[in-house]
């Protein structure tokens, strides 16, 4: 569905990534492992054309997105959730919502989302960044979907969540799974990425060094830890 | 007493001045980044532009009211499309000397055709003569131009907050890149709000013919205090800057009756005060400022 050919990007004088080749199927759930400044980020940027100097090509479907703008990308289906959730504080919840465009026939309802959310229907009329981490979450998730986007980037959605929303969030994904969505995942967390993903990409020092089945990331996970040095 | 009040009128009055073309600059600078510097000159073309279709063609001030700003929409649309955009991708620095330099550029335009003195602009008929304002008389004019900015105002605000449109302005000032990165085409959106941006500073031009006087210079020495007017309110913050417009005026003037001395100055030493108490504004929000 999305694959990755030879991506190179560089912040000013320094490179970030260097020749990251990796492919995402569809109906799968694909995580990028790796420690802080991997380069991760950048490259879920790259995809979504945020990031401006990288070479390299990225297909979507088979269509090379490479020279689309974000905005087209996202038309095309690819939807974004960043690494510090993009909630707008000059937006109430349910603009939050209803900001994006939506892209495909297959896109949640309004009633959808907040049945599937009801903690988001509550405060529908709420400034966005008052609520919650784990709802900010949500919200931006839930944005996505209502969106009908084939695939769905986030930015290490569990980060800085109690265990419990942790495992909200990984209900959410699998729900998100069922319903035809392809998942590129960035996780620091190798327990919960081994326990919702099918293929893993280790992500150090801006390059995939290694990609593993979620059986082997299973039985290799203690190493796969020293290793990561997370 | 009276006099006090009559003084708070008068602020308000100024106020309006401020409110309509700091909501401009603000609108600008949310969707754009871009401080633009020529939004003085903009207000000056808009009382020259009042004056030239007055003499040349006949258009009256209710008609003017309407076409000037229009025009001068349009004027910002075609400066941003050729000018503006190919600066935005760089240091601000680049749109500030560009835009400085348009202001300098069509304030000596303006001076090559008029001169340094004032031009005369009659107010319409309908607002000759004086209000009976129960402790005071005011004059008509003054009074329409405080009511009609209030209500430019309060209609601007209601689009940005209850139309879509509103809601795309309001998404791209707090996150452009984010915003497009969830499928809205923010430059589409660029151009218009530039336009708009103008036509509000020509909006607020046409306004002053009547009662300012009329010269190339009009622009520059208001231009400075709208700064501190947007600074003041926070930076992007549209409701802010409105606010703080009015709130400026009024305490300008009281501040120039019992203090005449400080009334130059008042305003600067509020900036000054609200930066170190609160330097995103007062309706600013703090992560906005990144």
């Amino acid at each position: 569905m999305l694959s990755v050919h030879g991506v190179s990007a560089r912040y000013g004088e320094a490179q970030v990534l260097t020749d990251v080749t990796l492919d995402v199927q569809q109906g799968e759930i694909v995580t990028l492992v790796g420690r802080n400044g991997a380069g991760k980020t950048t490259l879920l940027r790259c995809l979504m054309g945020l990031h401006r100097s990288m070479s390299g090509r990225v297909e979507l479907d088979g269509v090379d997105i490479t020279r689309r703008s974000s905005h087209q990308r996202a038309r095309l289906g690819l939807g974004y959730v960043p690494d510090d959730r993009g909630i707008y504080a000059s937006l109430s919840v349910e603009e939050n919502l209803l900001l994006p465009p939506v892209v495909d026939e297959r896109a949640w309802s309004m009633d959808q989302v907040y049945e599937a959310f009801p903690v988001l229907a509550d405060r529908r009329r709420q400034t966005g960044t008052h609520l919650s981490g784990g709802e900010q979450q949500m919200l931006s998730i839930a944005r996505v979907l209502r969106t009908g986007a084939r695939m769905l980037l986030a930015d290490e959605p569990t980060e800085g969540l109690s265990p419990l929303l942790v495992q909200q969030i990984g209900d959410i994904f699998r729900s998100v799974r069922e319903h035809g969505i392809t998942v590129l995942l960035i996780e620091q967390n190798l327990h919960f990425a081994s326990s919702l993903a099918d293929r893993h990409h280790l992500i150090a020092r801006g390059q995939v060094v290694e990609s593993l089945d979620n059986s082997e990331v299973k039985e290799r996970e203690h190493e796969l830890l020293e290793y990561l040095g997370i | 007493m009276d006099a006090l009040l009559q003084q708070i009128f008068t602020g308000l009055v100024s106020g309006s001045f401020y409110a309509l073309l700091a909501l401009g600059l603000s609108v600008i600078f949310g969707m754009l980044g871009v401080v633009n510097f020529a939004h003085g000159a903009f207000y000056m073309l808009g009382a020259f532009g009042a004056v030239t279709v007055l003499d040349t063609i006949g258009v009256s001030f209710w008609l003017a009211l309407v076409v000037v700003p229009l025009v001068l929409a349009v004027l910002g649309m075609v400066l941003e499309r050729t000018l503006v955009r190919r600066l935005t991708s760089l240091d601000p620095l680049y749109n500030f000397l560009l835009t400085f330099g348009l202001a300098l550029i069509l304030q000596d335009l303006v001076r090559l055709k008029y001169g340094v003195s004032s031009q005369p602009y009659s107010r319409p008929d309908l607002l000759q003569g004086s209000f009976n304002l129960g402790l005071f008389t005011y004059p008509r004019y003054q009074v329409f131009v405080l009511v009609f900015s209030i209500v430019v105002s309060v209609a601007v605000w209601l689009v940005l907050s209850h139309t879509r449109i509103g809601m795309i302005v309001r998404a791209s000032t707090e996150r452009p890149e984010l915003t497009s990165a969830l499928g809205v085409n923010v430059g589409r959106w660029v151009t218009p709000v530039f336009g708009f941006g103008v036509a509000l500073a020509g909006l607020a031009g046409v306004l002053a013919a009547p009662m300012r006087a009329v010269n190339s210079e009009m622009g520059g020495d208001l231009i400075i205090v709208i700064f501190a007017v947007v600074v003041i309110g926070g930076l992007g913050s549209v409701f802010g800057s409105v606010a703080a417009g009015y709130l400026i005026g009024m305490l300008t003037a009281v501040g120039n009756f019992y203090v005449p001395a400080l009334s130059q100055s008042l305003v600067f030493i509020l900036m000054a005060l609200v930066l170190l108490l609160r330097p995103a504004g007062l309706f600013g929000r703090e992560e906005s400022m990144s």
